[in-house]
């Protein structure tokens, strides 16, 4: 028998609030839950869920995951062409972000993003061929996740696009992204008009070298430091990457220079990254994806290890699951639109961006970043409430990781699928938002929420396959 | 003095914090003085300016790197100079000013993690979702009271089975009131504390047994609930079973009661062996149960809920407390059926309580032979419609076919008074008998819905040239938030005849009607 006979037991009350006025009111100590049905009231995972409640197997396993993701040491190693690097990209192979999607189902700004790379690869003459070809089968679309890699938006890498290398020094594992081109018109967005490839292959010829040169001159940049610090300056490394950018710059600048780069293609490629916020996002992109993989694999874990969007479907993959996606249809983020564009020109969330958010930055840095929430029309206090909402749902903290409007508390690290279906709180991510129709570019910006049902998928099957 | 170096790679912090590690770390015993830095070239240099690093002395750190330097007297002392450096660095702030929100937890396991001294988790919520909470309680290692109804048996068998084998213990599903150190969980009394422990697998019997209890003096250690079903075939008596060894094992129980409805056969038998195998005294009160079956040594049977308050509190003072006096509430009883006429034959119950409705029918029963009832006990009939009485009556307006869609009404009273303005319209009916409720939980305020729909229902009956008898008694407490003396003096106030226990109450309704039997025929 439990130690309940013998004393005055301290009492949790899910359900009636007023019993635990009455026990309050006899003068014991009572804890109220807030409580909603689990799993958005779908019976099995809610059972599967409560099996697995204190299960020794599990929360050994996110032990275990979560101290790999803490311990995760990424590193800014260099800057290469994706068909040299990248695992399994084959010759005629596009990458995309979020979970696997065939041409016909593809969202209007992934496959403009899609006839872009065909044609900066020399695939089609035109776009009316390229699209053509794509919904013929000659082109094998693979998922970025499936690859080691991340993209922002529509997150299509080609073969001779260059991407960023991090590594994982702590556990030997690298991650990818592709390079940011800026805002407006861009590929990510399904843009692929001239412009757009010309800037592609500037990317390729000029800028790529300039900062593979000054990655190479400074040994490699290690990335927490650096996320840590830009979080101390406003970003949240998602939304906002100001800080992040400018403190990237400050390092490659001299180191390119040092590195013998000609003075004009030096002065392009800073030129470029100066005139881009948004620069450092795939850098940081790449390194919590580095962060992330190092978790993934544990067996019975059920810490959250991507969280990425295609335009059509949000999938999640846990780190005690293996490949296995479970998704669910992609929301329609809440947001500030530019001027001219509204709701109804905005394309279903986007993106393998949401990997900050799996890494515990972007919306949950809401706090660190202040500025953001005016995009959804928020105060200072709202921002603070989004992280702390976000403690609810992890398995830890991220020491490295800290906010100073939170009393320098250290970030809500490690998502975990049981507490998101237990206690209906869904991960928040921080996010922009593309134009519907491929090619016009991003149209706001906002917050969005994970959705549960993935969430709850993922439990269910946890369950199942620890019997 | 040597100065000590340790690197904490890749962990960024800011120079102001890293001022302020370096002077909570300096205040500790024999650290001469800290430097804590990221391992910038400027900074290593300043170091080096300070004499805190030598001038050629290698540093395995970089830029992006914490290096802290401890200047003291040995070696333990820079192991726990850095330490604590390393502690404060990595610590989570204090929830004070400007610090992480503490925010209302939205799970059970959030609320332990919030407070993680809980030992148990009283769920309430819909009977769907509560086997759930309470297989999640169990295994993070709580004792868990499932109010809730609705929940299969077979998770009823599967959260017992996983209590048992962990050593805990579940009260319920369908587990209305339980009292766990003197706090009132769910429906519940303030009750005295004393040497008596109660387990229950009913509701409203262990509210009566334990009233009573402290109404006659004496008080309990606990009283814990295990539900309705707990007692039937498939579920097998296991949080009895555990709940009465539980108590057995408790030094402060001297004294056990058991109170139940009738239990199925092959669990009788195992309840019984477990509680006599405490040796402790043992009251045992298993309504509608032949006594013979109960009979054990050590075991006493009592036949009513007040029967056992009676014994148990026999049991643990060694004298037998004072009754209440049957003959004053006879004679009140005969004074107030004397205007009643020739037609008025039939006693009604309306209950809130189902154990009190239980014990009703019993003992109606035994004195007016039929008996209808929507829960019948003995010899009663099951009626076909609840809706409408006829002969007499007992209906549990706290059975589900009542409170589908609709608060208990020990919470909202408003379906028993309409049924009571019924029942004192008809003109056959001479005795309208109920119960009331009292304790957490409860009804806020019973006595004045209650009293005011009597005074209305004899104001009616007066305009027609009659009168009904009303009988009640209040299952409550002097320290109940209601008031039992307040309680009962609006009652009596109205003209409600008021019986110390249910049991009684039964009682003389039955004489009443009794009585009028023998007259008419």
């Amino acid at each position: 028998m439990s130690g309940l006979i013998g004393s005055t037991p301290a009492v949790i009350n899910v359900g009636l609030a007023s019993f635990a006025e009455s026990i309050e009111a006899a003068g014991g100590d009572v804890t109220q839950v807030d409580w909603r049905p689990p799993a958005e009231g779908e019976a099995t995972a809610g059972r599967a869920l409560a099996r697995l409640t204190a299960d020794p197997r599990v929360e050994k396993a996110n032990e275990v995951a979560l101290a790999r993701f803490l311990a995760a040491r990424p590193v800014l190693a260099g800057v290469a062409t994706a068909r040299d690097v990248v695992p399994g990209l084959g010759d005629r192979v596009v990458l995309h972000a979020g979970p696997p999607v065939e041409w016909p189902a593809m969202a209007g700004p992934m496959k403009g993003a899609v006839v872009g790379a065909m044609l900066y690869e020399g695939w089609a003459a035109d776009a009316d061929e390229a699209e053509r070809r794509a919904a013929s089968g000659e082109v094998a679309f693979s998922p970025c996740h499936h690859h080691s890699a991340v993209g922002p938006m529509a997150g299509v890498i080609s073969p001779s696009m260059p991407v960023w290398v991090v590594e994982d020094r702590e556990h030997g594992g690298t991650a990818f992204s592709n390079l940011n081109e800026g805002l407006g018109r861009a590929l990510r967005f399904g843009a692929n008009g001239p412009d757009v490839i010309d800037r592609l292959r500037f990317m390729a010829s000029t800028l790529a070298p300039a900062l593979g040169a000054a990655v190479e001159r400074l040994g490699g940049i290690e990335l927490k430091p650096l996320i840590a610090q830009a979080l101390h300056m406003g970003d949240e490394c998602h939304n906002r990457n100001v800080a992040a950018s400018s403190l990237l710059t400050r390092r490659l600048a001299p180191a390119m220079l040092h590195a013998g780069v000609a003075g004009e293609q030096a002065a392009a490629a800073l030129e470029f990254i100066a005139g881009n916020d948004h620069f450092f996002l795939n850098v940081s992109m790449a390194a919590c994806k580095a962060m992330l993989d190092a978790a993934h694999d544990v067996a019975g874990s059920s810490m959250v290890t991507v969280m990425s969007r295609n335009g059509t479907e949000f999938g999640i993959r846990l780190s005690g699951t293996g490949d296995r996606w479970f998704t669910a249809p992609a929301p329609v983020v809440e947001g500030l639109f530019f001027s001219g564009y509204s709701r109804e020109d905005a394309a279903p969330d986007l993106g393998d961006s949401s990997i900050s958010e799996a890494a515990g930055i972007g919306g949950f840095a809401m706090a660190a970043a202040p500025a953001i929430v005016q995009f959804v029309g928020g105060t200072p206090a709202d921002a603070i409430a989004y992280t702390n909402e976000m403690f609810a749902v992890t398995l830890g903290v991220n020491p490295v990781f800290t906010v100073p409007s939170l009393g320098f508390a250290s970030l809500p690290a490690g998502i975990d699928a049981l507490r998101v279906v237990d206690t209906g709180v869904a991960p928040v991510i921080n996010t922009g938002i593309a134009h519907r129709e491929p090619g016009i570019g991003q149209v706001g910006a906002g917050v969005t929420r994970a959705p549960l049902a993935c969430f709850a998928e993922a439990v269910r099957e946890l369950e199942r396959g620890l019997g | 003095m040597a100065v000590r170096q340790r690197v904490i790679p890749g962990l960024y912090r800011d120079s102001v914090s890293l001022m302020q590690c370096a002077s909570k770390v300096e205040a500790l015993p024999g650290v001469e003085r800290v430097g804590a830095m990221m391992a910038t070239p400027a900074n290593l240099e300043l170091a080096r300016e300070v004499g805190m690093l030598g001038h050629e002395e290698a540093v395995g750190a970089g830029p992006n790197d914490l290096l802290l330097l401890v200047q003291g007297d040995v070696e333990e002392v820079a192991l726990a100079a850095f330490e604590e450096a390393e502690r404060i660095l990595t610590q989570a702030p204090a929830a004070s000013s400007g610090g992480v929100e503490e925010r209302a937890p939205t799970s059970l396991r959030g609320a332990l993690e919030a407070s993680p001294d809980s030992r148990l988790a009283l769920v309430s919520t819909p009977g769907e979702y509560a086997a759930s909470e309470a297989m999640k309680a169990l295994r993070l290692g709580l004792d868990v009271m499932i109010f809730s109804d609705n929940v299969s048996v077979a998770d009823e068998v599967e959260l017992k089975g996983l209590a048992h084998e962990r050593g805990l213990l579940v009260m319920g599903p369908d587990c209305g009131t339980a009292i766990v150190g003197g706090l009132p969980l769910g429906f519940a009394n303030v009750v005295a504390s004393g040497p008596i422990g109660c387990v229950g697998a009913s509701g409203t019997g262990l509210q009566q047994v334990t009233t009573l209890i402290d109404r006659l003096g004496s008080g309990i250690t606990h009283a814990l609930g295990t539900g309705s079903h707990d007692l039937s075939e498939e579920v097998g008596g296991v949080s009895t079973i555990d709940a009465v060894r539980a108590l057995g094992e408790d030094g402060a129980t001297r004294v056990l009661v058991l109170v139940s409805k009738p239990p199925a056969e092959s669990v009788l038998a195992a309840v019984l062996d477990a509680a006599a195998s405490t040796g402790k005294p043992v009251v045992a009160c298993l309504l509608g149960v032949d006594p013979s079956k109960v009979q054990r040594d050590g075991v006493v049977v009592a036949r009513t809920l007040e029967e056992a308050a009676w014994h148990a509190v026999e049991a643990a003072t060694g004298s037998p407390p004072g009754r209440p006096d049957e003959a004053e509430i006879e004679r009140d009883a005969r004074a107030m059926a004397e205007g009643l006429q020739a037609g008025q034959r039939f006693v009604r119950g309306l209950y809130a309580g189902g154990t009190f409705s239980f014990e009703a029918v019993l003992l109606l029963s035994e004195s007016l032979g039929s008996v209808t009832s929507n829960t019948p006990a003995g010899g009663a009939t099951r009626a076909g419609d609840p809706w409408s009485s006829e002969g007499h009556f007992v209906v549990d307006l706290g059975d589900d076919e009542f409170t589908r869609g609709r608060p208990h009404p020990m919470i909202d009273q408003r379906l028993r008074l309409e049924r009571l303005a019924r029942e004192a319209a008809d003109p056959t009916v001479a005795v309208v008998l109920f119960d009331v409720v009292l304790g957490y939980g409860a009804h806020p305020g019973p006595a004045e819905e209650l009293a005011s729909a009597v005074e209305r229902a004899r104001r009616a009956a007066a305009a027609e040239g009659r009168t009904t008898v009303f009988v009640a008694s209040v299952c409550g407490t002097a320290g109940d938030p209601q008031g039992l003396e307040a309680t009962e003096a609006r009652l009596r106030d109205a003209g409600v005849l008021l019986a110390q226990s249910n049991a009684q109450a039964a009682r003389v309704a039955a004489s009443i009607v009794a009585e009028r039997e023998e007259g008419a025929s």
